[in-house]
């Protein structure tokens, strides 16, 4: 990142003095086209962040009838008892807990594979590089009902293990490749130093290595959490009897949407917004330091 | 990576097999072989009822006929509407990256914290936000009636497009991220000297920045195109009758329907026309890194 500094503005579209004098009339369409550039990339932001604002506002709704999508009236009535809804409290909890299994487990094997991608050589290496992309290909149907089949095949009944298991097996690639971008440019000549002091390969890899990739790690953590709470097709298929969050969502579609999906959806955005807000602070703070 | 091939002679030669190994199996166990077990049941016949299926395998290639015969208005509306938003996606999303790259200064990790919210809230949750936004007599429907885009009694909800817009939305981050990663690597010194050469900028985006973001591209539109061509929610939350794709066949005849072998061979089917979509366009593109 020290190029930064080689640039004054970093501004393409537009003039650089010091580099070279573009003509006049070239200048005044670098500014328009900065202009431009920029109105489309917050008007799409803008329209990432409106359905978003939906959700929050329509959590304060008092809905006529059982489905909350047209707006009535402002009211605190949901707010105030977020957890009226047992089953959806239960299926919110199932998904917190699916997470939380599942990222664990995906954030080791994933993390392994990254670690031996980028810091070492071996035979076979690009092939393996290639087996972590492919489940990426496949569309999300297919990954749910190739499982299914499985477990049909093998007997098993579907429910909480099934989804962990179809859970981990789409983390995993996004994990390994997750650690693998943070971990790329890094020093790694720390750990050369590590050994030359005498430290054991075990003792360096917990040491130095470990301390190096962490940020990644959690990256990839936050990233497989988010994916498997937000998971619906896959686990749709392998499920069972077991409810999550987005289960309960789309079976309350056709019975009625009460007010109190949109509150635990805000709730679990405005903790999102806070670990971002913590992470970044906290990576701020550090590069002060 | 010089540095690492040296570092790397210190190690024992099995350990990188070793710390593949658990995630490689993990994979092969439910990716590789639920893949093989979707191809046998493609080719089964269930002898049992509806309720108590009985799948046996006899190579009953007649399954792919039948899945290509009585659904291919539904398959080729998957790949349309998935092209097509691919395509809108693309457009909206490399302004937003480039942006984002280049021109963000200190408010980078915020605009790059405002992309991936959306994926803090719940896929369907979204959705039916969409469904609240779309609606006949909602604000989208409203404001486009008086800029005359669409006729006074015109909806959007319930219409391909409705189902296209959710496409687009839910998918658009997965298109932002990588051709942000790969605008962001590329070393400002190469932008200078095409500068220092007397390109104009416009030259020097098309013959420096363009291409060797092209890898960035490449990945976004294949993390968009295919969870596109197979996602039935938004055709089914967004959509109509008229709407279905061939996500909503599979996902009725394997969980409604329980008709097996006729899911199985449209799954295939599915990742199969993928498959050489894929090819062909990397073939294309002439890029092979895809991260």
């Amino acid at each position: 990142m020290t190029m930064a500094g080689a640039i004054p503005e970093a501004d393409f579209f537009g003039e650089t003095p010091a580099l070279s004098e573009p003509p006049k009339e070239k200048k005044q369409r670098g500014r328009i086209g900065d202009w431009v550039l920029r109105l489309v990339a917050w008007w799409v932001l803008f329209y990432l962040f409106v359905p978003l604002v939906v959700i929050v506002v329509f959590s304060f709704n008092a809905p006529v009838g059982k489905f909350n999508l047209t707006w009535h009236h402002f009211s605190l009535e949901a707010w105030s008892d977020p957890f009226k809804y047992p089953q959806l409290t239960d299926a919110l909890k199932t998904s917190l807990q699916v997470a939380a299994i599942s990222t664990v487990i995906a954030v080791v094997l994933g993390t392994f594979v990254a670690i031996a991608l980028v810091r070492t050589r071996f035979r076979g290496q690009e092939g393996v590089n290639l087996f972590l992309v492919i489940p990426l290909t496949a569309p999300e149907v297919v990954l749910g009902s190739s499982l299914l089949t499985l477990f049909l095949g093998l007997h098993w009944s579907t429910g909480l293990t099934t989804i962990i298991i179809a859970h981990v097996m789409f983390q995993i690639s996004f994990v390994a490749l997750t650690v693998k971008a943070r971990v790329r440019g890094f020093d790694w000549t720390l750990e050369d130093a590590s050994m030359d002091l005498g430290a054991n390969p075990t003792r360096t890899f917990f040491k130095v290595t470990l301390p190096l990739i962490v940020p990644g790690i959690i990256a990839a953590a936050m990233l497989s959490f988010a994916l498997s709470l937000d998971d619906f097709i896959i686990t749709y298929f392998n499920s069972g009897s077991t409810v999550t969050y987005p289960l309960y969502v789309n079976s309350a579609v056709k019975a009625g949407l009460p007010p109190q999906i949109d509150v635990l959806a805000t709730m679990i955005l405005i903790a999102s917004i806070a670990l971002l807000a913590i992470g970044t602070l906290y990576r701020r703070r550090r590069a002060e330091v | 990576m010089a540095g690492s091939a040296a570092s790397g002679r210190k190690r024992s030669k099995i350990a990188p097999y070793l710390m593949c190994l658990p995630a490689l199996a993990y994979l092969f166990i439910f990716f590789v072989i639920p893949l093989f077990t979707l191809l046998k049941t493609s080719l089964s016949v269930n002898t049992g009822s509806v309720f108590l299926p009985k799948l046996e395998f006899q190579w009953q290639w007649s399954n792919y006929h039948s899945a290509f015969n009585d659904y291919s208005s539904q398959i080729t509306r998957s790949f349309v509407y998935a092209g097509i938003a691919t395509l809108i996606s693309l457009a909206l999303a490399y302004p937003l990256a480039y942006y984002i790259a280049f021109k963000a200064g200190r408010a980078k990790n915020f605009m790059l914290g405002l992309v991936i919210l959306p994926f803090f809230v719940t896929f369907l949750v979204r959705t039916l936000a969409w469904k609240t936004l779309l609606s006949d007599d909602g604000a989208v429907v409203h404001f486009l009636t008086t800029i005359h885009l669409i006729p006074g009694e015109g909806r959007i909800l319930s219409t391909s497009w409705g189902v296209i817009n959710g496409l687009v939305y839910n998918f658009l981050p997965f298109m932002v991220l990588p051709i942000y990663v790969s605008l962001e690597k590329i070393d400002l010194r190469l932008i200078e000297a095409a500068r220092d050469l007397y390109s104009s900028s416009r030259r020097a985006f098309l013959k420096v920045v363009l291409p060797l973001s092209l890898p960035g591209v490449f990945a976004g539109t294949l993390l968009t195109f295919i969870p596109a061509s197979g996602d039935f929610i938004n055709a089914e939350y967004l959509g109509s009758t008229q709407t279905t794709v061939i996500g909503t066949v599979i996902e009725k005849q394997f969980l409604v329907v329980k008709d097996y072998p006729t899911a199985a061979a449209l799954s295939f089917v599915l990742m199969a026309i993928i498959l050489v979509m894929v090819l062909t366009y990397s073939r294309v593109l002439g890029t092979e890194d895809l991260v």
